[in-house]
């Protein structure tokens, strides 16, 4: 697909998935912290009271509880916003979870800057860092509806702990759904650059490929919602066959996607590698798209970046 | 308060107490580090809990209706595995494998790699949580299981241990019961010098909790209290029980220096000298 499509909310989409999951395994259960209107695990909640858990205010702990319930052989989604389930919760989820392989599913809501006018406390940007370094993990950062339909089916199936990190903002639908733990999707061909992108910024790196290719520029765009496992051939191919990679994401630059694609490409291959997303800083209250855009991941920073990777190739003046 | 119980049985669990300190000194000694204070005073609770208490076949470690045991103080893993490996899960001559490079016994629990331990834990305030998921569990799929969970005094410091314990009161997880190893210290001193946790009685029963003080070295008590937390059918029970720190051996006993540090040779002997005699280190 290349044009954007039509907005969808990514939450709405998991709850409703969360109650098909459910009709479908009588032992799935799901805990939320206060916040399930938000998160959409209020759908669950309203069709299966009996299994499903709010816990109130008390993120670190509920990562604990749906651990201790998850090791007798359930599935367990937990849910809250990822400031909270990621950040609040790190030690938690780390040994509860993760050092015990337990099946738990995170689906965090409300991550990154399109959190918007609550400001920086609840904006993190840190989340996929922290969740890509912990052994065990599955990280998916779905880009659309459709990816989060598909996503949050695949973790249910796949023993052990997943992190999926969802966005509050209704997207763009880009994709026709087709997704695989480990897999990238490449959402349109191209050899003369790759841009690598995640959640939110799928879209955009979509539109300025288009672009682009208006001017004769041809731009592959690579889907990595599969953060953890990632598709390491695929993006050795990008390299290959493109030369140079600009990566788009919601997060900060330091330890998110373009961390993992710069160091991948570094040892493996090395092409010239830029990063688009949130520089060392925190973010602060706003519209969110606008944030988006005084952040550092406005349309016209990743048409400059574009141009000056295919500067550094030799493929433009 | 509790049922009778024939006086050779408890000179039996006192038995097999005074043995598993006997390999808690030579498990740290060998490993040159760990925690033998904290696993000395819950030595006794964890002999009553393995060997009287919890309804557990080490030939089918993973039937599904047995008893769970959380050790939430993870520090107080030379404890366990001294009692695993006398409760027929364990062969012995691992034990001297504590801490080592390749060994099952961690330095804290892993549940990944020993049957039995049912959560790998460590950080404090987590174990607790576990467990009260997985009595939560438990009462959902509709198991007779009962959660057993022992945590450590510095660990009530901890705000998810409250967390926790606020779950368990509020889902009335009957199948709970929550025991507290009251030795009154902590790596650097008494908890009531560095952050009282007193009244903890009053505060497990303000956390709607059943609760129950007894002394953590008298088998009968401790049984009882047990049998009484089985009674208990409408909220969990919280036991209160008051340890001695390093227990058994004089030159440890009271002092929080013996929290993370292991016994010299020299001192591993004389601590097992003072553990040969029924009496162990000091009179009750």
């Amino acid at each position: 697909m290349s044009a954007p499509g039509k907005r969808e909310s990514l939450r709405e989409a998991y709850g409703k998935v969360l109650v098909e999951l459910g009709e479908r395994d009588p032992n799935l259960v799901v805990f939320d912290s206060d916040l399930s209107g938000s998160t959409r695990t209020i759908l669950f909640g309203q069709k299966f009271p009996d299994r499903f858990f709010n816990v109130g205010v008390m993120e670190s702990t509920m990562m604990t509880m749906a651990a201790g319930m998850s090791l007798s052989g359930r599935t367990v989604f937990a849910s809250s916003f990822a400031i909270f389930a990621a950040g609040q919760s790190y030690n938690y989820v780390r040994q509860s979870i993760c050092y015990n392989h337990a099946n738990v599913k995170i689906v965090a809501t409300h991550g990154g800057l399109l959190v918007g006018a609550d400001g920086a406390t609840h904006q993190i940007v840190e989340d996929i860092g922290l969740m890509r370094g912990l052994p065990g993990m599955t990280v998916i950062v779905p880009a659309d509806a459709p990816t989060t339909r598909t996503a949050v089916r695949a973790v249910a199936e796949r023993p052990g702990p997943a992190y999926v990190r969802l966005t509050p903002e209704d997207l763009p639908v880009v994709t026709d759904g087709r997704f695989t733990i480990g897999k990238a999707n490449e959402l349109r061909g191209g050899s003369d650059l790759t841009f690598v992108a995640v959640g939110s910024m799928v879209a955009r790196a979509l539109e300025v490929a288009e672009e682009l290719g208006q001017v004769g520029v041809s731009v592959r765009v690579l889907d990595l919602a599969s953060v953890k496992p990632f598709d390491e051939p695929a993006l050795l191919r990008a390299a290959r066959d493109t030369g140079a990679i600009l990566v788009l994401e919601e997060h900060s630059v330091l330890t998110g996607v373009g961390a993992l694609v710069a160091s991948t490409t570094a040892e493996n291959y090395p092409v010239p590698v830029r990063r688009v997303g949130v520089p060392d800083l925190f973010g602060e209250s706003g519209e969110p798209w606008a944030l988006l855009d005084r952040y550092g991941m406005s349309k016209e920073r990743v048409r400059e970046e574009a141009w000056e990777l295919l500067r550094a190739r030799g493929k433009v003046q | 308060m509790g049922e009778e119980i024939p006086a050779g049985r408890i000179a039996e669990l006192e038995a097999t107490a005074r043995e598993i300190r006997r390999d808690i000194i030579r498990m740290t000694a060998a490993a040159g580090s760990g925690q033998p204070g904290g696993s000395l005073s819950v030595t006794d609770l964890l002999t009553a809990l393995l060997f009287e208490e919890l309804r557990i076949d080490p030939k089918n470690p993973d039937a599904p209706d047995r008893d769970r045991l959380v050790l939430s103080k993870g520090h107080a893993a030379p404890a366990l595995y001294a009692a695993l490996s006398h409760r027929g899960y364990l062969p012995p001559e691992e034990l001297l494998t504590l801490r080592q490079f390749g060994s099952r016994l961690q330095g804290f629990v892993d549940r990944r790699h020993l049957p039995f331990v049912e959560a790998s834990t460590g950080g404090l305030g987590q174990g607790i949580g576990m467990a009260v998921g997985m009595a939560l569990d438990a009462r959902l799929a509709g198991r007779s299981s009962r959660i057993y969970a022992v945590i450590g005094d510095g660990e009530c410091q901890a705000g998810p241990t409250w967390e926790a314990l606020m779950a368990g009161g509020h889902f009335r997880l009957s199948n709970l019961v929550v025991l507290l190893d009251r030795n009154g210290l902590e790596t650097e001193g008494s908890t009531e010098s560095i952050l009282g946790i007193e009244p903890i009685t009053d505060k497990f029963r303000a956390f709607r909790y059943h609760t129950l003080e007894i002394d953590g070295h008298d088998f009968r008590q401790i049984l009882g209290a047990l049998a009484e937390a089985r009674r208990t059918t409408d909220v969990p029970t919280a036991i209160v029980a008051r340890t001695v720190k390093g227990k058994g051996v004089s030159f440890m006993e009271g002092k929080s220096a013996w929290h993370g540090k292991a016994p010299s040779r020299a001192e591993a002997e004389q601590a097992l000298r003072e553990l040969e005699s029924p009496s162990g280190g000091s009179p009750r």
